[in-house]
C-alpha cells in the first residue's frame, strides 16, 4: 500500500493505523482469497475482463488470417464457426460488460464518497462467478466442444436436432452461470449509489459516471431475465425434449429472437452507456470545465434506459412480421437517437468551450466521438426497414456495430485506463507509448472496419468461412485484415504500456489531473478504508470545491464513529442527509466456496451428472444458510448490511 | 441530524446514531426490493411467452386432448398461499416490538401453509402426468415450467422461512432493533403470493375467457 497519504489535520496517526488495521487484510493466500474489498475486486474485474478480451481479439485475429484470401484454408468450417461464436459471446458477455462492471466497482464507492459497496461479500461472489463461468465457457474451445452459432444462438440451428453435441449447452448454462454475476452486481451498484453516497451529494450532485452505471444496472435487472429465460428453454428444448422452439409441437423459433432481442438491445446500451459515463468523467480533468448540461445528460441516460426496451424488433425487420410493429419500431430506433445526440452535443459543447489539454485519455475521447458518431449513422439507417432489409446479415451490420461497439465502448474504456491508471495502481503511464499506441489503434480499427462498409454493401455475407473470389471482396478484405493486425499492435502498445507504467512509471500524486470527482480527494492508490474522513459533498465538482476539503478538516476530530470498527455511513436516497452508520462485513471465504459450488452445479449438469448436480444445488443452499447466519454482534443496533 | 452540520453533525452526534432507532429505508431492503423486481420480470417473461405461443397456436388452446384447466384444486391452493401472508405480517409486526413468540408462531404458521401448498402442488401434478407432460406439446412445456419455477420459488421462500425460524429459536438473533432480515424474507414471501396470482388467471382462468 502507498505510503503517501499525510493525515488531514485533526487525524492522528494513531487513527489512520485503526483504520488501516480494520480495513486491511493480512498479506497471505487466505487474505488474497477472502478480500472483499471493492478496489481488489474491480481490479480483478478489469484484469480478468482484459484477459478474456486477448483471447477473444486472438479469435478475430485468426478469422481475419483465414478471410485475407479468397478460398483459404487456415481454419476448417467447423472451427471458424466456434471462433466467431466464441469471439462476439465473450466479447459481449465476459469483456465489455464486466470490464465496465470493473471500472464501476473501483470507482462507484470513491466517487460518491463510501468506504466499500453496500454488500461487500455480494461484491466478491459477484467476481468469482465471472470468473468461473468464463473459464467454464473457453474451456470448451481446446476440446473443440465451444459454443458454435453465433453470439444470438437463433433457433432452430441451436437446437438439438441440428445441432448435436455439447456446444451450445455451453452456450446456454454458461449465460445462465454468468447471469447470476451481473445480476448480483448490478443490484450491488444501485444499492450503493442509493444508499452510501457522502452527506450532501444529493441527487443533483451525483457524478455522471456514477448515473450511468446506475441506468446500465437498472437496464440488467429488466433485461437479463429475458435472455435467462430463453436460455433455460433452450437448455430444456435440447436436453429434455420439450417444445418451446419446436414448430413440430407447438412452438414457435420467433419466441427466441423475440425473447434474445428484448434482452439484446438493451444490451447494446448496457454496454455502451457507463462507457458514455467514462467520456463525461475524463473530459472535466482535460477541458478544466464541467461537463455543459448536467441535467440533460442525466435526463439523456435515464431516457435511453427506458427507450432501449422499446425498440428490439429493429434487428427482427426481415422476419416478415405485422407492418404495423415496423411502423412502432422503426419510430422508436430512430427516436432513441435524440437522448444519444444530446450527450454528443452537450460534450463537443463542453470541448469547444474549455481549455483542452490533449492527452492520451482526451485523445481516446475524440477517437471516440468520430467513431462512434459514424457507428451511429449507419445505425440510424437501419431505422429505415427497406435499407435494413438490403443489408441485413452482411458485412455492413458487422461494420456497424463494430463501429459502435469499438467506438462507443472500447475507446472509451481505454480513456478510461489511461485516466485512472494513476489512481488504480499509484503510477503514471509513459505519454509518448500511449500517443503510438492511440494512432495505431485509431488507424487500425478504421482500416479494418471501414471496408467492411463496401464489401457488405457488395453482397458479402457475414458469419461465412470463406467467399469465392469475387470483384470488389477480395481487395478490400485483405485492407481489413491487414488493418486487424495493426489493431492489434496498437492494442498489445496499450498492454506494454500498462506493464510499463507497474514497472517503471513515475509514482503518481493523489490527484495528477486535478479532476472533479471525489476519487482524486484519496491516495493513489487508495487506502483500504478509501477515506480516513468521509467528506461532505457541496457541489457537482466537489474535488474542485474548497468547502468540501474543509469539511474533511472540520470533520476529522469528530469522525471518531465511523472510524471506530469497519464501518461506513447510510444517507438517505435523495438528498442524501446521514441516516445511520451501519457495520460493514469481514473478509470470508464463503463467496469462493458458494461461487464454487455453483461451479460444480453448472459443470454437472453440462455433462447429464444429474445426482452430481442434485447435490451441488443442496451444497449452494448450505453455504447461504451459513453464510447469512445471524451473528450477535454486541453492537447489534448499529444495523447490519450485507 | 439537520442539513445545517452534515457529517460533522453525523460524526459529533456519534451517540445519536447508534443508539436511534433506523430511519429510512435500510440498504438490505433496497436489494430484496432489487431482486423481487428482477425475479418479477423474469416471471413477466414466462408468462409473456405462454401469451405469444397461445396467439401463435391456433383457437384450440390448450390443445386438443388436454382440455381446459380443472379449476377446482388450483383455487383451493390459491386460498392455501395467499392468506399465508398474513401470518408473515403478524409475525414481522411481533418482532418490531420484541415479540419472539409473534415471530416464531407467524413463521410457523407460514411454513404450514407453504408447505400444504407445495403438496396440493405434486397432489396436481401427479394427476396432470396422466394426461400430458413437458415433452407431449409446447402447452406442456409451458405448463410445467411456469409452474415448476413458481413451485421452486415457493421452496426457496419456505427455506428462507425455514431459517429465519431456526435462527430464531437458537436463541434471539432477532429482536425489536434487529428485524430487517425478517422484513426482506417478508418482502420476498408476498412476491411469491402476488406471482402466483398472476399464474391463476394466465394458466388456469384465461383459456376459460
Amino acid at each position: 500500500m502507498s505510503t503517501t497519504t499525510t493525515p488531514p489535520p485533526g487525524v492522528s496517526e494513531q487513527d489512520l493505523a485503526r483504520l488501516a488495521e480494520h480495513w486491511g487484510e493480512r498479506p497471505s493466500l487466505r487474505g488474497w482469497f477472502s478480500t472483499v474489498d471493492h478496489k481488489k475486486i474491480g481490479r480483478r474485474y478489469l484484469v480478468t475482463a482484459g484477459f478474456f478480451f486477448v483471447l477473444a481479439g486472438l479469435s478475430a485475429l485468426v478469422m481475419r488470417t483465414q478471410l485475407a484470401r479468397p478460398e483459404a484454408g487456415v481454419v476448417s468450417p467447423q472451427e471458424y464457426n466456434q471462433l466467431f461464436s466464441m469471439h462476439g459471446t465473450a466479447m459481449i458477455f465476459l469483456f465489455a460488460t464486466p470490464m465496465l462492471f470493473g471500472f464501476g466497482n473501483f470507482l462507484v464507492p470513491l466517487m460518491i464518497g463510501a468506504r466499500d459497496m453496500a454488500f461487500p461479500r455480494l461484491n466478491a461472489f459477484g467476481y468469482w462467478v465471472f470468473l468461473f463461468a468464463g473459464l467454464f465457457m473457453w474451456a470448451s474451445l481446446p476440446f473443440g466442444a465451444a459454443p458454435n452459432n453465433g453470439w444470438f444462438a437463433y433457433v432452430p440451428l441451436s437446437g438439438e436436432q441440428h445441432n448435436p453435441g455439447l456446444h451450445m449447452d455451453v452456450y446456454a448454462l454458461g449465460l445462465l452461470f454468468l447471469g447470476i454475476s451481473t445480476t448480483a452486481a448490478s443490484i450491488n451498484f444501485i444499492v450503493t449509489a442509493l444508499k452510501l453516497r457522502a452527506p450532501g451529494m444529493s441527487l443533483n450532485r451525483v457524478p455522471l459516471f456514477v448515473w450511468a452505471i446506475v441506468a446500465t444496472a437498472f437496464m440488467v435487472i429488466f433485461a437479463l431475465p429475458a435472455l435467462n429465460v430463453d436460455n433455460a428453454m433452450l437448455f430444456l428444448d435440447r436436453r429434455f425434449g420439450t417444445h418451446f422452439f419446436d414448430p413440430s409441437g407447438g412452438g414457435n423459433v420467433l419466441l427466441w429472437q423475440h425473447l434474445f432481442w428484448i434482452f439484446g438491445h438493451p444490451d447494446v446500451y448496457i454496454i455502451v452507456m457507463p462507457a458514455l459515463g467514462i467520456v463525461s468523467a475524463v473530459l472535466p480533468a482535460f477541458t478544466r470545465r464541467g461537463v455543459v448540461g448536467y441535467p440533460l445528460i442525466v435526463l439523456s441516460i435515464v431516457s435511453i434506459a427506458i427507450i432501449s426496451f422499446g425498440v428490439w424488433v429493429h434487428h427482427m425487420f426481415a422476419t416478415g412480421l405485422p407492418q404495423l410493429s415496423y411502423s412502432f419500431f422503426s419510430a422508436a430506433s430512430t427516436i432513441i437517437t435524440i437522448p444519444s445526440g444530446i450527450q454528443i452535443f452537450a460534450w463537443l459543447a463542453t470541448m469547444l468551450l474549455g481549455r483542452l489539454v490533449l492527452r492520451v485519455p482526451l485523445l481516446y475521447v475524440i477517437g471516440f466521438v468520430v467513431t462512434f458518431v459514424l457507428g451511429g449513422f449507419t445505425g440510424a439507417m437501419f431505422a429505415l426497414t427497406a435499407f435494413d432489409q438490403q443489408v441485413t446479415d452482411s458485412y455492413f451490420v458487422v461494420a456497424h456495430f463494430h463501429y459502435v461497439l469499438i467506438g462507443g465502448a472500447v475507446f472509451p474504456m481505454l480513456a478510461g485506463i489511461y485516466y485512472w491508471l494513476p489512481k488504480i495502481t499509484g503510477r503514471m503511464y509513459h505519454e509518448r507509448l500511449g500517443r503510438w499506441a492511440f494512432w495505431l489503434v485509431f488507424a487500425g480499427m478504421h482500416v479494418t472496419f471501414f471496408p467492411m462498409h463496401l464489401y457488405g454493401l457488395f453482397g458479402m455475407p457475414r458469419r461465412v468461412y470463406t467467399y469465392r473470389s469475387e470483384p470488389g471482396w477480395d481487395g478490400w478484405n485483405l485492407v481489413s485484415t491487414v488493418g486487424s493486425y495493426l489493431l492489434a499492435v496498437g492494442l498489445l502498445l496499450v498492454l506494454v504500456g500498462v506493464v510499463h507504467a507497474l514497472r517503471r512509471g513515475r509514482p503518481a500524486p493523489p490527484d495528477p489531473w486535478e479532476g472533479d470527482s471525489l476519487e482524486w480527494a484519496t491516495a493513489s492508490p487508495p487506502e483500504p478504508y478509501n477515506f480516513p474522513v468521509l467528506p461532505r459533498v457541496h457541489s457537482l465538482h466537489p474535488a474542485w470545491d474548497e468547502r468540501t476539503a474543509e469539511s474533511v478538516r472540520a470533520g476529522a476530530t469528530a469522525d471518531r464513529i465511523l472510524s471506530d470498527g469497519r464501518r461506513t455511513l447510510v444517507t438517505s436516497e435523495l438528498d442524501a442527509h446521514p441516516e445511520r452508520a451501519v457495520q460493514m462485513p469481514e473478509s470470508t471465504l464463503m463467496p469462493l466456496v458458494l461461487a464454487g459450488a455453483l461451479l460444480v452445479f453448472f459443470t454437472s449438469m453440462l455433462f447429464a451428472w444429474y445426482p452430481v448436480a442434485a447435490v451441488a444445488a443442496l451444497a449452494v443452499a448450505a453455504t447461504i444458510a451459513v453464510w447469512l447466519w445471524p451473528s450477535r454482534r454486541p453492537d447489534e443496533e448499529l444495523g447490519v448490511s450485507g | 441530524m439537520s442539513d445545517g452540520g452534515g457529517v460533522v453533525a453525523a460524526a459529533t452526534g456519534a451517540e445519536a446514531l447508534s443508539t436511534e432507532l433506523p430511519v429510512g429505508r435500510s440498504a438490505g431492503w433496497w436489494g430484496m426490493v432489487m431482486f423481487v423486481a428482477t425475479e418479477a420480470t423474469l416471471f413477466a417473461c414466462l408468462l409473456g411467452s405462454y401469451f405469444y405461443l397461445r396467439f401463435q397456436y391456433g383457437p384450440q388452446w390448450p390443445p386438443d386432448g388436454i382440455g381446459a384447466p380443472e379449476l377446482l384444486k388450483p383455487l383451493v391452493m390459491t386460498a392455501v398461499l395467499v392468506p399465508s401472508s398474513l401470518p408473515v405480517i403478524w409475525a414481522e409486526h411481533g418482532i418490531r416490538h420484541g415479540q419472539r413468540w409473534r415471530l416464531r408462531s407467524g413463521l410457523a404458521a407460514t411454513m404450514l401453509l407453504g408447505m400444504t401448498f407445495l403438496a396440493l402442488q405434486a397432489t396436481e401434478y401427479a394427476e396432470k402426468l396422466k394426461h400430458f407432460t413437458m415433452t407431449t406439446d409446447a402447452y406442456g412445456s409451458l405448463f410445467y415450467l411456469i409452474t415448476g419455477f413458481h413451485g421452486l420459488h415457493v421452496l426457496v421462500g419456505l427455506t428462507m422461512i425455514g431459517w429465519l425460524l431456526a435462527a430464531s429459536l437458537r436463541g434471539g438473533s432477532f429482536g425489536s432493533h434487529r428485524h430487517e432480515r425478517v422484513r426482506n424474507v417478508a418482502i420476498y414471501w408476498h412476491f411469491v403470493d402476488l406471482v402466483w396470482v398472476a399464474i391463476l388467471f394466465t394458466i388456469y382462468l384465461s383459456p376459460r375467457l
